[in-house]
């Protein structure tokens, strides 16, 4: 039997809900509860992997394209098994070092987020994307301020403001998206935008900017990327490396539109948004990767290795073409888990023993993964990135190697200033290490199984670019 | 009445931008609550301006009006509703922990010009 396509929204909401209803002051059920739907999760993802994709669902059975449709692709089925992934990791570092236990309600607030996050990548129609950023980001409202402090507070408002005034240039994007085409489902949408007359092109192509926009709030990129050091390194490091795959939100979401609902290929976009985020994603690698040479402490280069990341799948997915998409989706991997090992690293960083041997050669490791140095996968990532777009190599490839070596600069400047000046032999506890041994262990698995990882990446990005497929799986629910 | 609602959106719009961009809370409060008020009423609008009409199904309804805008603006409120009241928590929280409602980035941006 196939899980339905809305478990992974209800699994860890109805977890956050038995943890708040009856789990208040049991932290250790409160702890079960959350790696149990973490691990509910990854067991989801794989049904949904092994089974015949893209599929549909209407909820409530209401017919498309009135109705709500969820849709899992293999994009879908790949960032939900991302999340889960990543959660399950993150889950086991709070279980080591107790950041659960600085404040109330870590646990509900962490699965409300993944609630969140799995309902928009599921989501086949756009106002439901808006209400699941919503849901996900007043979850990481409660956790960018968890355990308190005026600055992690202060930070938490600039955070909420930049989101709020995101929010509402979403809504207004799809309000105009609405009086234009008069609907909101993204499989109907293709069509619809595919065929508008001549007179309606100028109204659709502001209302596919303002979207943009939003994604791009989302993803931190240029110029929209203030917010992201100060929240990313005022939020307890844990919950930072959670919030490495929220860009990456971001960057699906523009993805989607711009091969789903805003194609090349419709007459009424043209080359409107490879045109904005190529250049927006190659000034986000120079911004992301200065920011790295210059950040003050691991947190902060930690927050810019994320606008990096960000930069780089973009310069791949601005393309549009299926081996750039699939480039950059092996990126787009990569680069979340490696952001998150660094965040972790910090946390490990700033308690007791974090500054000792094991840590330093974590760090060497995690940092090469960041840096896209062979031997880990991030090296082969960016090598696709940069093949895929032999077009444009005279702009691209030099602006890419300069910032990898401008990060790396960074990040040997960082390691050698933490790990040298006032180093303490006396080593952590083993446990602490767990989990960035296993993002560690999950990239090198990329690495290793780098031909497969590819097909992989090559068939979802395959399909995205032809989303036939797709359009039959709505088409059905009529 | 088309000219007056955009003109009463973008009037809105303008003042919660205006005054988003202050660099104190209370004024970036408001300055949010009216732009959502703004993108609630431009909602609205994107179904077309039908004054009068049933949205629901009518055997003597002589016309309708869009359903959908008014169930997306139900839900953009609530939304926002309670968004604007976690900024509100988060910013008393602030102010109570630095004397300060200020949004700048570090204390050096704690004077306001007012």
């Amino acid at each position: 039997m196939i899980p339905h396509l809305v478990s992974p929204v209800v699994l860890p909401a109805v977890a956050a809900a038995l943890m708040m209803l009856l789990a208040r002051e049991n932290l250790f059920a409160q702890r079960v509860l959350s790696l149990a739907s973490a691990a509910g999760l990854i067991g989801l993802a794989l049904s949904f992997a092994t089974h015949a994709l893209p599929r549909a669902e209407a909820l409530g059975n209401w017919p498309a394209p009135f109705g709500i449709v969820l849709v899992a692709d293999g994009l879908s089925v790949m960032m939900l098994a991302l999340v889960a992934v990543l959660a399950g990791i993150v889950l086991l570092h709070v279980l080591s070092n107790g950041v659960d236990k600085l404040g109330d309600s870590f646990h509900p607030l962490f699965q409300f987020l993944l609630m969140g996050l799995n309902g928009a990548f599921l989501t086949g129609d756009a106002f439901t994307l808006f209400v699941f950023f919503e849901v996900l980001l007043i979850a990481s409202y409660g956790l960018v301020v968890h355990g308190g402090g005026a600055e992690r507070l202060g930070a938490g408002v600039r955070y909420v403001v930049t989101n709020l005034v995101g929010s509402t240039l979403f809504l207004f994007g799809l309000g105009v998206v609405y009086a234009t085409t008069g609907t909101l489902n993204l499989a109907d949408l293709s069509t619809k935008v595919a065929t508008l007359p001549a007179g309606d092109f100028a109204l659709i192509r502001v209302a596919a900017v303002m979207l943009l926009m939003v994604f791009a709030v989302k993803a931190a990129l240029v110029p929209f990327q203030v917010w992201l050091p100060g929240t990313y390194a005022a939020a307890p490091a844990t919950v930072a490396a959670m919030f490495a795959v929220m860009t990456k939100v971001g960057a699906y979401a523009a993805l989607r539109f711009g091969t789903l609902v805003f194609p090349e290929g419709a007459p009424a976009m043209g080359t409107l948004y490879a045109d904005l985020l190529l250049p927006a994603g190659l000034v986000t690698l120079i911004v992301g990767s200065v920011g790295m040479l210059g950040a003050s402490g691991i947190n902060r280069m930690a927050a810019y290795a994320a606008i990096t990341s960000t930069g780089t799948v973009f310069v791949a997915l601005s393309a549009f073409t299926p081996e750039a998409i699939s480039a950059g989706l092996y990126y787009l991997v990569h680069s979340t888990l490696a952001v998150a090992a660094l965040f972790l690293l910090a946390d490990l960083v700033a308690r007791k023993g974090g500054r000792s041997g094991p840590v330093a050669v974590l760090f060497f490791a995690v940092a090469i993964a960041v840096a896209a140095m062979p031997p880990l996968s991030g090296f082969l990532g960016k090598l696709l990135i940069l093949q895929a777009r032999w077009d444009q190599a005279a702009l691209i490839w030099p602006v890419v190697l300069a910032t990898s070596l401008i990060g790396l600069l960074g990040l040997a400047r960082l390691g050698s200033e933490l790990f040298w000046k006032g180093a303490n032999p006396e080593p952590p506890q083993t446990t602490t290490l767990t989990a960035p041994v296993l993002l560690l262990a999950v990239l090198l698995g990329m690495t290793v199984f780098a031909a497969p990882v590819y097909d992989l990446t090559t068939q979802i990005a395959n399909a995205l670019h032809d989303p036939a497929a797709y359009l039959t799986a709505v088409e059905a629910l009529k | 009445m088309e000219g007056l609602v955009a003109a009463v959106i973008g009037l809105l719009t303008a003042a919660g931008v205006w005054l988003t961009l202050r660099p104190r809370s209370f004024d970036v409060i408001l300055g949010l609550s009216f732009m959502s008020y703004a993108v609630n009423v431009f909602l609205f609008s994107s179904g077309r301006l039908a004054p009068g009409l049933p949205p629901i199904i009518d055997p003597a309804a002589a016309g309708y009006s869009d359903p959908l805008p008014q169930a997306l603006v139900l839900t953009a409120i609530v939304i926002s509703f309670g968004m604007t009241a976690v900024l509100v928590i988060m910013a008393v929280g602030t102010f109570l922990r630095t004397g300060s409602d200020s949004t700048g980035s570090d204390s050096t941006d704690d004077q306001d010009p007012s």
